[in-house]
């Protein structure tokens, strides 16, 4: 999934301003992919919830696909490192999980990626870089933060990329990590997913100040905030920050203004915003038509579209029966994973 | 005239160095004058006069060893013959609180339940220490410094991480010279900030590294538990064992001294209940560096429960490369009436109550449980069998404690072996009071374990 995170003068398909962040058709092609892979996955997610195959809690990514997709972008994968989260499963996804065991995951199966141990909030994949998947509201800042001291004690260049959201940003460890990593000038990038609503209460209602970017001013981690709607703006943005990051200069707040299109999970009474503010988004600024329009500036032909749009839905139906067929975890697997090795399980019977 | 005392600079000195004079009989001073300065393995300072008058005599030489605290180390001719007693409590120089979170200021030393001894005579080897193996006195704190030095040079994963851990040399000193040896790479001051700097290092260990992370006191990890708790113990389950964290927490637990309530919780059982972590809780310096040296070579995440108290005691060492397995109990003393069973600082208070019951003819078996998960109830149920009588004795409170869940294996195991209710030695069921006199009636101590002994062999 790693791709060159590179921008070429040849091509300028939204024709605007020639600062604006450009792609190539074949990288347009590609996030596109992606993005759709994520709306096609979450849509299907949200439709086995219904039919009772999924449990628990589901966060849905729905709206926000370009935001995982854009930072993706300058990913080294294998190298670099990602966390997040309980709103996961874009993430996992755009880092190059196999959708099949995330689905398998959720349906809490033995071919998930976890086991069906951990459901949807909690999936790892050392292979691609992605810890997690935390279902503390903040914790994966400071564990994330970990991430990048371990690639600075190892002197690689190695970064991490730290996924919160506008929720997350009023928890205390957030600071203490933000302290940290600029003492310490730590490779971390702190990307703050502002969908404007933690669960149901907005950000007006939950922060004092409401400019996320700025909200490591006080530690003197610079900040920035990008449209999260427009994945090559998120896709720049990542890319400054990951430079200097590399070069030793510490830490960055990407703050990306994005919406959700779901509830906060499956059982949301949607009492705290109205369907008009909703529509209004998905009609005026979604991503993924968005990044269709580039799309067509860029000359990509109908058929290159419709082509990947059949073999994300491919995919995404073979993930679904994947995840209904794979079978329940085995009952031995009840006591393994507790301890590495063979700790001695304690029996108390 | 009026005594002046070698002072504490904690509570749990005892004694210390007299290192120089600053003034000779004759000379007169006033209160705030510089007189002396003492020094310990931990710390210096400055002793002040605290009364005018003239220096009368010097009764302890500079450069004198072992100075007891509270012994009279001069006299002070008051002024116009006025004399002054020593304040309540012995101390004679008044010294700066240490700030904020750093170890508690100076107080007498504990008049509480008294400082346990190192066992004497019954305590058996240990079967892991090949016969011949050559020892050396150590303290404790020492012993975790070897531990954490040894496994440093061993493996560069290996780091030291938390509050005055390196240029302060340990808020208790048990870091002393690693950042010297290591440098700020590998031994890591923190900002005041435990649930970030431990998420930090749970992060760290999923990344493959091996911190060591030491809080100043467990009082304080409890800012910190939902990363020991949600992200070290419970994500490699939660990955289907695809996420290790490799990870040592560790630290004093427990009552010091005087430090009352918020300075002064065993978490024992809070920690043992969890599944992913284990737990360990060592009694004298062999176990505290053996089982430390496992702790940090163990892939799971560890707890690793010290305590103020012992930090200066000495104790046998083996020489080498000494580690010790997490996850068994040691008989300390064999018996035949009854077994008692005790961890950390416990340990020493279930061998003096063994040796002064030995006088009244009543034979214990001690059990150090050393590792609290996975708790090795098979040695526990064997003394058992063999004495048909149970005292558990912890530090910590105790309903749903360490005590309860041996009385209850076994209670499973070894019930038809019982001849009498087993009983449980704790913490009285309220906040460790700051008094002196309610301290020393809150704490469990070497009489509550005879009183319950001889309860048992009613």
């Amino acid at each position: 999934m790693a791709r060159a995170a590179q921008k070429t003068s040849s091509s300028n398909p939204s024709g605007k301003l020639p600062n604006t962040p450009t792609a190539t058709k074949d990288e347009l092609l590609s996030y596109y992919r992606e993005m759709v892979l994520i709306r096609r996955f979450e849509e299907r997610a949200g439709q086995l919830y219904g039919m009772g195959l999924i449990g628990g809690f589901c966060h849905l990514y729905i709206g926000q696909e370009a935001v995982a997709v854009g930072v993706q972008a300058s990913v080294k994968q294998g190298h670099d490192k990602i966390i997040t989260g309980y709103r996961d499963h874009g993430h996992m996804l755009a880092a190059g999980m196999d959708p099949k065991e995330v689905m398998a995951e959720l349906t809490g199966r033995a071919g998930g990626s976890s086991k069906g141990k951990g459901g949807s909030m909690h999936m790892f994949d050392v292979p691609t870089g992605f810890y997690g998947g935390h279902g503390i509201v903040g914790a994966q800042v400071a564990l994330g933060t970990g991430l990048a001291f371990a690639g600075k004690y190892r002197g690689d260049d190695s970064v991490a990329f730290i996924y919160f959201g506008d929720g997350a940003a009023n928890q205390g460890q957030v600071y203490e990590s933000f302290n940290m990593a600029q003492l310490w000038k730590l490779p971390a990038i702190y990307i703050i997913e502002n969908n404007q609503y933690a669960m149901g209460t907005s950000i007006e209602r939950s922060s004092s100040t409401t400019e996320l970017s700025q909200r490591g001013a006080s530690f003197g981690i610079p900040g920035e905030t990008v449209d999260g709607m427009d994945v090559l703006a998120v896709k720049d943005a990542v890319e400054r920050a990951v430079k200097r990051a590399r070069e030793g200069a510490g830490p960055f707040i990407l703050e990306v203004k994005t919406y959700r299109y779901r509830g906060h999970s499956m059982s949301d009474p949607a009492k705290y915003r109205t369907k008009e503010e909703v529509d209004e988004v998905k009609k005026t600024r979604d991503p993924i038509e968005h990044i269709r329009a580039l799309l067509d500036a860029a000359k990509a032909t109908e058929d290159e579209i419709k082509a990947i749009d059949n073999e994300i839905k491919a995919i995404v139906a073979e993930a679904v029966q994947f995840a209904q067929e794979s079978p329940e975890p085995d009952p031995s697997e009840l006591y393994t994973d507790v301890y590495v090795e063979s700790a001695p399980v304690e029996t108390v019977q | 005239m009026t005594d002046i005392l070698m002072p504490a600079l904690s509570p749990t000195m005892e004694e210390g160095t007299l290192a120089k004079w600053h003034v000779k009989a004759g000379d007169t001073v006033k209160a705030g004058d510089v007189i002396a300065e003492i020094e310990t393995d931990k710390a210096t300072m400055e002793v002040e006069a605290v009364d005018e008058g003239e220096i009368a005599e010097i009764l302890v030489a500079e450069g004198s060893e072992n100075v007891k605290v509270n012994a009279v180390i001069a006299r002070l001719a008051g002024e116009n013959g006025a004399t002054s007693s020593p304040p309540p409590g012995g101390r004679q120089a008044a010294q700066p609180p240490e700030e904020g979170k750093s170890e508690p200021a100076p107080n007498t030393p504990p008049s509480a339940a008294s400082q346990p001894l190192p066992p004497r005579g019954g305590d058996l080897r240990d079967p892991e220490i090949p016969a011949g193996t050559a020892m050396v006195k150590t303290t404790i704190r020492d012993a975790l410094r070897d531990a954490m030095a040894e496994e440093m040079r061993r493996d560069d994963a290996v780091f030291l991480i938390g509050e005055e851990v390196a240029q302060y040399q340990g808020a208790y000193k048990v870091s002393r010279e690693l950042l010297q040896e290591f440098g700020d790479r590998r031994v890591v001051d923190t900002p005041i900030t435990e649930h970030g700097f431990a998420g930090l290092g749970v992060g760290a260990a999923m990344a493959g590294l091996k911190p060591i992370v030491e809080f100043m006191t467990f009082n304080f990890a409890m800012q910190a538990i939902d990363h020991i708790i949600n992200s070290a113990a419970k994500t490699l389950y939660m990955s289907g064992g695809q996420i290790r964290a490799p990870i040592v927490f560790r630290g004093p637990n427990g009552a010091a001294s005087r430090v009352a309530a918020q300075h002064s919780q065993d978490y024992s059982s809070w920690y043992a209940n969890v599944p992913g972590l284990k737990v360990v809780a060592p009694y004298d310096a062999a176990d505290a560096k053996g089982l430390l040296k496992a702790a940090i070579r163990d892939p799971n995440p560890v707890v690793f429960l010290e305590h103020e108290m012992m930090y200066g005691l000495e104790f046998d060492v083996p020489e080498g490369d000494h580690v010790v397995p997490i996850g068994k109990a040691k008989v300390r003393r064999e018996g035949t009436d009854v077994t008692i069973t005790a961890h950390s600082r416990m340990v020493g208070f279930a061998l003096q109550a063994a040796d002064q019951l030995e006088a009244e003819g009543i034979s214990c078996e001690v059990v150090d449980l050393r590792t609290l998960r996975p708790l090795d109830h098979e040695t526990i149920v064997e003394s058992v069998k063999k004495t048909s009588r149970l005292v558990s004795a912890e530090e910590g409170w105790g309903p749903m404690g360490i005590g309860a869940e041996v009385v209850a294996r076994v209670i499973e195991h070894a019930f038809d072996y019982l001849d009498a209710p087993p009983l449980r030695v704790h913490q009285e069921d309220v906040p460790l009071p700051y008094a002196a006199n309610l301290e020393v009636l809150s704490l469990p101590g070497t009489d509550k374990i005879i009183k319950a002994v001889k309860a048992v062999l009613a």
